[in-house]
């Protein structure tokens, strides 16, 4: 996984809640393994119903064409597990997305792609969004992970909280299940015990005999 | 100190706490779907990093299979290189795969508990949010992505924080056609789209240890709609009787050892919760959703509300639904003439589904002009059923019955419906365009679903049998 350490770019403001995995990355009729990620990202919400751009969406104003960060609402991400809802950001240069709050797998598949989750106190998260909207994209923000810090147009830097595990693992990029084979032999050592005290737990394929 | 069950199944399957601070929890069974796996097998294969236990891994073909009978891998187009790369990563890591023409070959969530792949107090993952189906079951069930799919399957355990828990307390005893599709919507309605974010929930109550295990598993089927970790009910009689004797649940004397063990499952008495939720379900009527998100929801005999009485930060999202749907406040949704009935899904695609929907069906036939799909859950569901007729009752009144799999609940297999379209559904999720573009979805149970089939318009089951009496 690529290290987080900062990242600058557009902000977009995309100020809705609930926005769910279905909207982010929607099935299409014809699903391919290797789907472009990038045209996936709001697919539907981008046409319109003849299939062209619609000028109002957010992501097609011109000043939006090169994302770097969303700004949006509560519940970001609900829905299903698919982490194509991420891939579609990251192929878009979205490596920051700003919320409310995000739904838990979403949140999680975040930080399995090195995508920063930002959730701000709610007063900063006012200020942060009117800023955003003011900045209208004509200049861009910085997101610093190691300062916690978010500027750029429009008034003082922003600090944000985030958990200092998560943090950990973003900045230096660590490789999820390298960090857990450190705990191989704990794993094993657990598999032992349960095949003595709980048996029907390690066994499953050869219950059918 | 006492304890809540998912603390004491959380705590029995703690294997380590890494650096991170992030707990390892081992996971007894893991269950993969071909839409997901075949990313995190060639993930793995790069890192040349085996597959820990292929003997606690199953392998299912359910999302992109095409529900036409006789299919094969291109029946639909789009599965074929979905349902190829499962079958050879299933293979090369060598994972028992349940294929497209196996005998049990069906949903995830619906095969892994008929087939005793799950137990109470097990661990249980899924690469889809649909996971804690099985929590009906009495086990501990977890959704996840691509990366902690491929992460199980290189280590067997998951690295999570620990949730917070929630009670969900269900007294009460439920009226006729009042199914737990009816008490999940409406508890979504009440807890909202993310009121359970973050949590475990048990469900507990007169109403829960009445109700028999497929309806246990479309509760927690439905706990994902309002953002919950995953829900469970603790393990009673009448969970032991429905597993004893499934092919891969523990046999004779490690039967008798398991269900020892088993009885113990329960959370004690005064065991402290971080939050509570009652509902009396003796007086809740059959529901719907009105909108386009899963706790938008109504009694059958309501009116869809005017977001200008919603409190603010509802509104919005109100108006737009409507606008989608195409419904004004004030309406009553019974009445209104539908083009397309769903029954399917992991929520509602069991043999108990397809026999009460079948009962409402028996002697009458599909409005003209309505289009009604049965997709059985599993082809043992759908042999099961046929077995006792069902098949020739729902095509008997016009439905068609389809091959085992998720069908119209995701659109993943082709199977959708046209755009306008107003689509009443045993699904769960009735979010914009995914039962296809534009499509109007109304959640329901499979008994109001069946009754809307056979009128046209969406009906209010109670009435329907009403006549028949």
């Amino acid at each position: 996984m690529q290290p987080f350490t900062t990242h600058t770019g557009i902000a977009v403001p995309f100020l809705k809640d609930d926005v769910n995995t279905d909207h982010i990355a929607p099935v299409q009729a014809m699903r391919a393994l290797k789907p472009d990620y990038k045209a996936l990202l709001f697919m539907r919400a981008r046409q319109r119903d003849d299939g062209s751009e619609d000028p109002d969406f957010v992501l097609n104003k011109p000043q939006f064409r090169n994302p770097g960060i969303l700004v949006t609402g509560q519940n970001f991400g609900a829905g299903s597990s698919r982490e194509s809802a991420v891939w579609s950001m990251l192929a878009n240069n979205i490596l920051v997305i700003v919320a409310h709050s995000f739904a838990d797998i979403y949140r999680e598949n975040c930080l399995q792609n090195g995508l920063l989750p930002v959730t701000l106190a709610p007063v900063d998260a006012e200020t942060f969004e009117a800023r955003v909207i003011a900045a209208n994209g004509a200049a861009p923000f910085t997101v610093d992970l190691e300062m916690q810090r978010i500027s750029g147009p429009g008034g003082a830097d922003i600090v944000f909280e985030i958990a200092a595990a998560d943090r950990m693992r973003l900045l230096e990029g660590l490789d999820d299940i390298g960090l857990t084979l450190k705990h191989a032999d704990e794993i094993k050592a657990w598999e032992a015990r349960m095949a003595a005290a709980q048996t029907w737990l390690q066994t499953a394929r050869e219950q059918r005999g | 100190m006492p304890q809540t069950l998912f603390d004491k199944i959380w705590d029995r399957h703690l294997v380590a706490r890494r650096a991170d601070g992030r707990d390892l929890i081992y996971i007894d069974r893991h269950v993969l779907h071909e839409l997901h796996a075949p990313h995190a097998f060639e993930q793995l294969e790069k890192q040349e990093r085996p597959v820990r236990r292929p003997d606690l891994t199953f392998s299912m073909q359910d999302h992109t299979v095409a529900s036409k009978p006789g299919r094969n891998d291109h029946s639909n187009p789009s599965g074929a290189a979905f349902l190829k790369a499962m079958r050879e990563g299933s293979r090369k890591n060598g994972i028992r795969i349940f294929d497209l023409h196996d005998p049990e070959q069906g949903i995830s969530h619906v095969v892994a508990p008929e087939l005793g792949m799950v137990l109470p107090g097990a661990t249980h993952a899924v690469p889809d949010s649909h996971a804690s189906t099985v929590g009906g079951l009495g086990a501990l069930a977890f959704g996840c992505g691509t990366s902690e799919l491929a992460h199980i399957l290189a280590t067997q355990v998951m690295a999570l924080k620990r949730p917070q828990r929630m009670l969900i307390g269900l007294e009460g005893q439920l009226g006729a056609h009042v199914t737990a599709k009816d008490v999940a919507l409406r508890i979504i309605a009440e807890l909202g789209v993310a009121g359970a974010r973050g949590h475990v929930v048990e469900y507990a109550g007169t109403a829960i240890r009445a109700m028999p295990i497929e309806q246990r598993m479309t509760l927690c089927n439905l706990n994902i709609e309002m953002g919950g970790r995953s829900g469970f009910v603790a393990p009673d009689d009448k969970t032991f009787d429905w597993l004893a004797g499934r092919p891969y649940a523990p046999k004779d004397a490690m039967w008798e050892r398991a269900l020892t063990h088993w009885r113990t499952l329960k959370s004690d008495d005064g065991a402290a919760f971080d939050r509570e939720h009652l509902l009396d379900c003796s007086t809740l009527e059959p529901q719907i959703t009105w909108g386009t998100d899963p706790s938008q929801v109504l009694g059958i005999s309501g009116q869809v509300p005017d977001p200008a009485a919603l409190e603010q930060g509802r509104r919005a999202a109100a108006e737009s639904a409507l606008a989608y749907m195409g419904l004004a406040p004030g309406m009553t949704l019974a009445g209104l003439k539908v083009d397309r009935v769903f029954i399917g899904s992991c929520t509602n695609s069991r043999l108990p589904d397809l026999k009460a929907a079948a009962e409402v069906v028996r002697g009458r036939r599909v409005a003209a002009g309505v289009i009604a799909i049965v997709v059985p859950g599993s082809t043992t569901v759908k042999r099961e059923a046929e077995a006792i007729g069902l098949d020739r009752v729902f095509r008997d009144a016009g439905f068609s019955w389809g091959e085992s799999g998720c069908s119209m609940c995701a659109g993943g297999n082709g199977d959708r419906g046209e755009p306008g379209e107003r689509c009443v559904s045993t699904t769960n999720r009735n979010f914009e365009h995914r039962q296809g573009p534009k499509v109007r979805t109304h959640l329901v149970s499979p008994e109001t679903a069946a009754a809307t089939a056979v009128t046209g318009r969406i009906a209010d089951v109670r009435q329907l049998s009403a006549e028949r009496a």
